[in-house]
């Protein structure tokens, strides 16, 4: 067919409407075949899923419903949410004066900051962990005094960091260093003219910060200390190393005893998906609140 | 009358670049200043220099009788430790080409912070004293929307209201009006033209000649870091002397 042989203007008038009132006519939304076919595809998956969890036996859910919420179970959850509490405080506190130190004008302050993140983000979390754990060995006391003089006070090593501390010790110091540089990118996403403005009203320079640039730094902080947060929880297995008894330490000690590993790992399981799906929706709100006049 | 801003031959480099060669300035009390000159003149330096937002090189600036950033004490010049400063900027309103109104907020909460935080106003004072100054730059029913929720005029207004919530005795404008639409700019030329016929001491820099003509006592032309001329409007903007300043002109005109 040739362009000359297009239908005169005339001849569509004939065989659709009348003239150019699109109004009346019906709409046909575009299908999406290939869309449902991987719908079916994977709704069968997620079906198949379902039926090996619900009923394989090697599940044994009846155990796992047994030591869900046994004492020994809760006391270790609630170890572990002490261990992530005091890890993120002590870590963002420390993290927020590092932050600081390497926004600072002291080069010595700057260096120091950064060396610390450095070396705290060089090491892997176990080995520094064990590291604290072993502290007596390499330090039998702890003097308070002039660096080369005398000393004030001191401290037994052994008395002073038990297992307990040495592994929140452990988590905040590793906490810190990249806590540090969240809280220093959020600081660092603040328009510059924020702090000139409160610098050309007078505003006292410990106020400008905390009411000027931490507010709106939090906005950018928010996301990815929440991802920190929910990390660290879930790092804090890691100290089972140093047989403490949380969650997962406890886990291993109950299946090493009845050898019903898979519903004991399980109970784990599920117990870091909650406590994660509640730090998920603390942070929904926290986020919302620095959200103030964001929108428009 | 006395001199309400007194600046001596200041000088000011960004590194290799000179940006003041040499100022010298004198701002009566209520006098309105107007500063003209081409982008990179270095009128907004000059400006940031008066309320030591930029450290100057070599010379002096003193508003109100007393020395900017220093302290006088026997044949020295001390430096002034940061809470000084702050202290000293507390006297000067300064309002920004950005607005710079702190976005997270509310309208109020913007003009109540300084008075309250540097000031020490008791928070109540603060609060009427800005529902006041909100209304008359003619926003009394904004004050509890955020920065974002208004248009930049009225977020230039607000800014200037949260300079006057100080009560400062010297306003410092940095090109006010060059963020905006130009059917926003009328209203806020009308806000500072108005503390102007108050007999409010301000130094701005603009590019609204209009604007110099009407209210100006004093027109400042710089160039190339210095002032080149300066004189009432008549004498500079209908009868100017130097060259570069007909050339400027020239074009803005």
């Amino acid at each position: 067919m040739s362009l000359t042989s297009d239908p005169p203007v005339g001849k569509a008038h004939a065989n659709g409407a009348e003239d150019d009132d699109y109004s009346a006519l019906k709409v046909v939304p575009v299908r999406h075949p290939w869309r449902w076919a991987a719908v079916v595809v994977t709704a069968v998956l997620v079906a198949q899923f379902a039926h090996g969890l619900i009923t394989n036996p090697g599940w044994e859910w009846d155990v796992f419903a047994n030591f869900f919420t046994t004492q020994t179970i809760l006391k270790a959850v609630w170890i572990t949410i002490q261990l992530t509490f005091y890890g993120t405080a002590l870590g963002f506190a420390l993290g927020i004066v590092l932050a600081f130190m390497r926004l600072s004008k002291s080069p010595f302050l700057k260096s120091v900051a950064f060396t610390y993140i450095w070396a705290f983000r060089s090491i892997p979390l176990i080995v520094q962990l064990l590291f604290w754990f072993n502290l007596t060995y390499l330090y039998k006391r702890l003097d308070f005094g002039i660096p080369f003089g005398p000393g004030f006070f001191s401290f037994d090593t052994a008395g002073l960091v038990g297992a307990m501390s040495a592994a929140v010790l452990g988590l905040a110091l590793h906490q810190a260093a990249y806590a540090a540089e969240i809280v220093r990118g959020g600081v660092l996403a603040v328009d510059g003219g924020q702090l000139e403005a409160a610098a050309a009203l007078g505003i006292p320079r410990l106020r400008q910060l905390r009411r000027i640039v931490l507010p709106q730094a939090m906005r950018s902080i928010l996301p990815n200390a929440a991802n920190e947060v929910i990390s660290l929880f879930k790092g804090t297995s890691i100290v089972s190393v140093m047989a403490i008894g949380e969650l997962f330490y406890q886990v291993q000690v109950i299946y090493g005893r009845n050898g019903r590993v898979v519903p004991l790992l399980m109970v784990a399981t599920v117990w870091y998906i909650i406590l994660t799906t509640v730090l998920s929706v603390a942070q929904y709100y926290v986020e919302r609140h620095f959200s103030r006049g964001a929108a428009r | 009358m006395t001199a309400m801003v007194d600046i001596r031959s200041v000088h000011k480099s960004f590194g290799s670049l000179q940006v003041l060669r040499g100022i010298d300035l004198e701002v009566r009390s209520g006098e309105v200043a107007v500063v003209l000159g081409p982008s990179g003149s270095g009128k907004s330096t000059l400006l940031r220099a008066i309320n030591h937002l930029e450290k100057v090189d070599s010379g002096w600036i003193s508003v109100g009788g007393s020395l900017i950033g220093y302290r006088r004490q026997g044949d020295r010049l001390y430096e002034l430790r940061e809470r000084e400063i702050l202290r000293q900027r507390t006297r000067i309103g300064f309002v920004f080409q950005n607005f710079n109104l702190f976005p997270h907020l509310t309208v109020l909460e913007n003009v109540v912070e300084a008075p309250v935080s540097a000031l020490r106003r008791p928070r109540k004072e603060a609060v009427s004293a800005a529902e006041a100054l909100l209304a008359r730059v003619g926003l009394a029913d904004k004050t509890a929307a955020y920065p974002r929720q208004l248009s930049g005029g009225q977020q230039q207004r607000v800014a200037i209201a949260r300079a006057l919530a100080l009560e400062p005795e010297l306003l410092l404008f940095d090109e006010p009006t060059s963020a905006l639409d130009p059917e926003l700019v009328g209203e806020v030329l009308d806000v500072i033209k108005d503390l102007a016929h108050q007999g409010t001491t301000m130094i701005v820099v603009t590019h609204e000649i209009g604007f110099a003509r009407e209210v100006a006592d004093t027109v400042v032309f710089m160039d190339g870091g210095r002032i080149v001329e300066r004189g009432t409007p008549a004498e500079v903007l209908d009868a100017p002397r130097h060259e570069r300043t007909k050339a400027f002109l020239s074009k803005v005109l």
